[in-house]
């Protein structure tokens, strides 16, 4: 079994898979949602809340816990698989996913679910949200770090470079934030729609340290988050280069997947894929 | 302002039966007619005086601008506090979402900036995130209504109550002098939720009681009158006291309430109010579509249906102009109230 710092890459591989079985299970039963943006952030989500992050899924306002920030909140059901897989809920709950009076809102919503620390889904605000966290944690002298997904057609939004600058100009080097990096977006490739390359020499420029990765290479995601620890006095960006759809090859690269959910058919072929590359 | 504003000597007839109105005018009368006398402060610098007496009590304040700390006189808790003052820059958005993050991280915040800027720039992230999570964030803008003046309509807010007031969770506090602004700061640090706390720019005089004490939901009545009550807010109240007094030398009684929050809105006070009288007339430097005046009438036409008049900017923007100008322009004047009421008892 191999290893990478201490992290036991065949268990993230597994629980990955499992992640991206519940994302594709939930969705079918709610017959709504966004399939594609969810399983290409799934690797990263996994190691985030399986490897890296500090927190207790039994008390879910430990003062000392590390925060995750889901900037892109239409990918909620990565969100729900993790917590309920880290044990914040029972998994049944993912069953009610979109319906009335479910605490799984269409898009995350904190008031509703412990584990989730701020409603998002209109993109572009999570990364704000994050610095003011990690200013607050800084000011209360915790080692508590930040960790900030963000979808890469979200970084069109303005207020995405508002807070870039915010982050550099105040050092907050416990905020990590990752571009779930999938090149597409509803109406097509993200370099159609509105080019956002040079991706990293843009982050670079605003004064961060940026990492670029293969976003479902699980050692290079544990390695981006541990060196992202070691730096200093700079917040750190991962770009997380990913597919959308991914671990489900009809799904994968496919722009119509981006708010529609898995047909029954689907969801059934789908599993296959995902048990036999296990 | 240049109007000779009045003041009131003594607690006003809040919870008390009005049976002898005539006693009841004494509460109009002015206290002292010298400018000097009538602690003339803009909402703005006791907004910057109180947060700094805040900041030596409480070390979860945090304080939070947008270029504008000169202005607004959060500069004053800058100085004092460096370590718990962040300056955004010129940038609503991230002001906004800044300051939820510092609440979730268990810190009391105050964002402040223009009115205009703040409530219509950074309206998505008050909805979104500081409603919507019901987060602990203090919306304290100033340079609200046309008074800002001389820079024009552009730096005018005349829709951000209403703006405000649609949101789910918002409370909406406008005070109407220094003191009163004092008072708000503190009891809004205390409250947990979402405050938006609408300030001006230009000098107010002082019209609350010494002895008055702010309530978040609670209107203050001067006094009621038989014929019409005025319901303002703001700059518009010293008006309002005024209006009253040359309404009763023509033979009308009206009263005056100060309807400090406009969200919740005070409908016990309003009902009693209209309750005892033929007409209410509401009076604010802001647009009449979605302000105190729509609060008020949303209120009564369901629940005592009265005849009503509403005083603000009448669907138009402001423009450049001296503030004095500027309030004759748009009716905002001792003047106008006194004609409204009449009009609106003679209809």
């Amino acid at each position: 079994m191999k290893s990478v710092g201490n992290a036991d890459i065949g268990f993230l591989k597994e629980k990955a898979r499992l992640l991206r079985m519940e994302i594709l299970k939930m969705l079918t039963e709610s017959g709504s949602g966004h399939t594609g943006g969810s399983l290409s952030a799934a690797d990263v989500v996994t190691v985030l809340y399986f490897y890296k992050m500090k927190h207790k899924p039994g008390d879910p306002e430990w003062r000392e816990r590390d925060r995750f920030i889901l900037s892109k909140g239409h990918a909620a059901p990565v969100l729900y698989a993790a917590l309920a897989l880290s044990g914040y809920f029972d998994k049944p709950l993912l069953k009610t996913l979109r319906k009335l009076g479910s605490p799984l809102q269409g898009h995350p919503c904190s008031k509703m679910l412990p584990g989730v620390e701020i409603s998002t889904g209109s993109l572009g605000q999570g990364l704000s949200i994050a610095n003011g966290i990690a200013m607050g944690l800084k000011l209360d002298g915790l080692t508590s770090r930040v960790y900030c997904l963000l979808g890469d057609g979200e970084t069109q939004e303005g207020q995405v470079w508002e807070a870039a600058m915010t982050a550099a100009h105040y050092r907050l080097d416990n905020l990590c934030a990752i571009i779930d990096n999938n090149g597409l977006q509803i109406d097509g490739l993200c370099s159609d729609v509105m080019s956002i390359e040079p991706i990293v020499d843009k982050w670079e420029a605003f004064g961060w340290h940026v990492i670029d990765i293969n976003g479902h290479d699980m050692e290079a995601i544990v390695n981006a988050l541990n060196e992202a620890e070691t730096v200093k006095l700079k917040p750190t960006m991962i770009v997380a280069r990913t597919v959308k759809g991914k671990g489900v090859s009809f799904f994968e690269g496919k722009v119509q997947y981006h708010g529609i959910a898995p047909t029954e058919e689907e969801l059934e072929k789908a599993l296959k894929e995902l048990k036999y590359n296990g | 302002m240049g109007e000779k504003i009045q003041n009131t000597g003594r607690k006003g007839a809040k919870g008390q039966r009005v049976k002898r109105p005539k006693k009841e005018y004494k509460h109009l009368k002015p206290r002292n007619l010298d400018p000097s006398a009538l602690k003339a402060i803009a909402t703005r610098d006791a907004y910057g005086d109180a947060l700094l007496e805040l900041g030596k009590k409480r070390e979860d304040l945090v304080v939070l601008d947008a270029d504008l700390s000169g202005s607004t006189k959060t500069g004053k808790f800058a100085k004092a506090f460096p370590e718990r003052f962040y300056n955004l820059g010129v940038s609503e958005q991230d002001l906004i979402g800044t300051a939820s993050g510092l609440s979730l991280a268990g810190k009391l915040p105050f964002a402040s900036t223009f009115a205009v800027f703040e409530t219509g720039r950074a309206w998505e992230q008050i909805r979104q995130t500081v409603c919507y999570s019901n987060l602990n964030v203090k919306l304290v803008a100033t340079h609200s209504g046309i008074t800002v003046g001389e820079d024009g309509a552009s730096h005018q807010a005349t829709e951000d109550i209403a703006l405000m007031r649609v949101l789910p969770n918002m409370t909406v506090i406008v005070p109407s002098d220094g003191n009163e602004t004092t008072q708000v700061v503190n009891a809004v640090a205390d409250f947990r939720g979402p405050v938006y706390v609408r300030l001006g720019r230009a000098k107010v005089p002082a019209v609350m009681p010494d002895d008055y004490e702010f309530r978040i939901g609670k209107a203050y009545t001067f006094q009621i009158g038989r014929d019409a009550n005025i319901v303002a807010i703001g700059i518009m109240v010293s008006m309002a006291l005024e209006a009253a007094r040359i309404l009763k030398h023509e033979g009308i009684d009206a009263g005056v309430l100060n309807m400090a929050t406009v969200k919740p809105l005070d409908t016990k006070t309003l009902l009693t109010a209209a309750k005892r009288c033929r007409v209410i007339v509401t009076a604010e430097e802001h647009s009449v579509i979605g302000g105190l005046g729509s609060a008020v009438s949303e209120f009564l036409s369901e629940n005592h249906p009265i005849r009503t008049s509403r005083i603000g900017l009448m669907d138009n923007f402001g423009c450049s102009g001296r503030p004095e100008e500027l309030l004759k322009l748009f009716g905002l004047t001792t003047e106008n109230i006194v004609k409204t009421v009449k009009r609106t008892l003679r209809k």
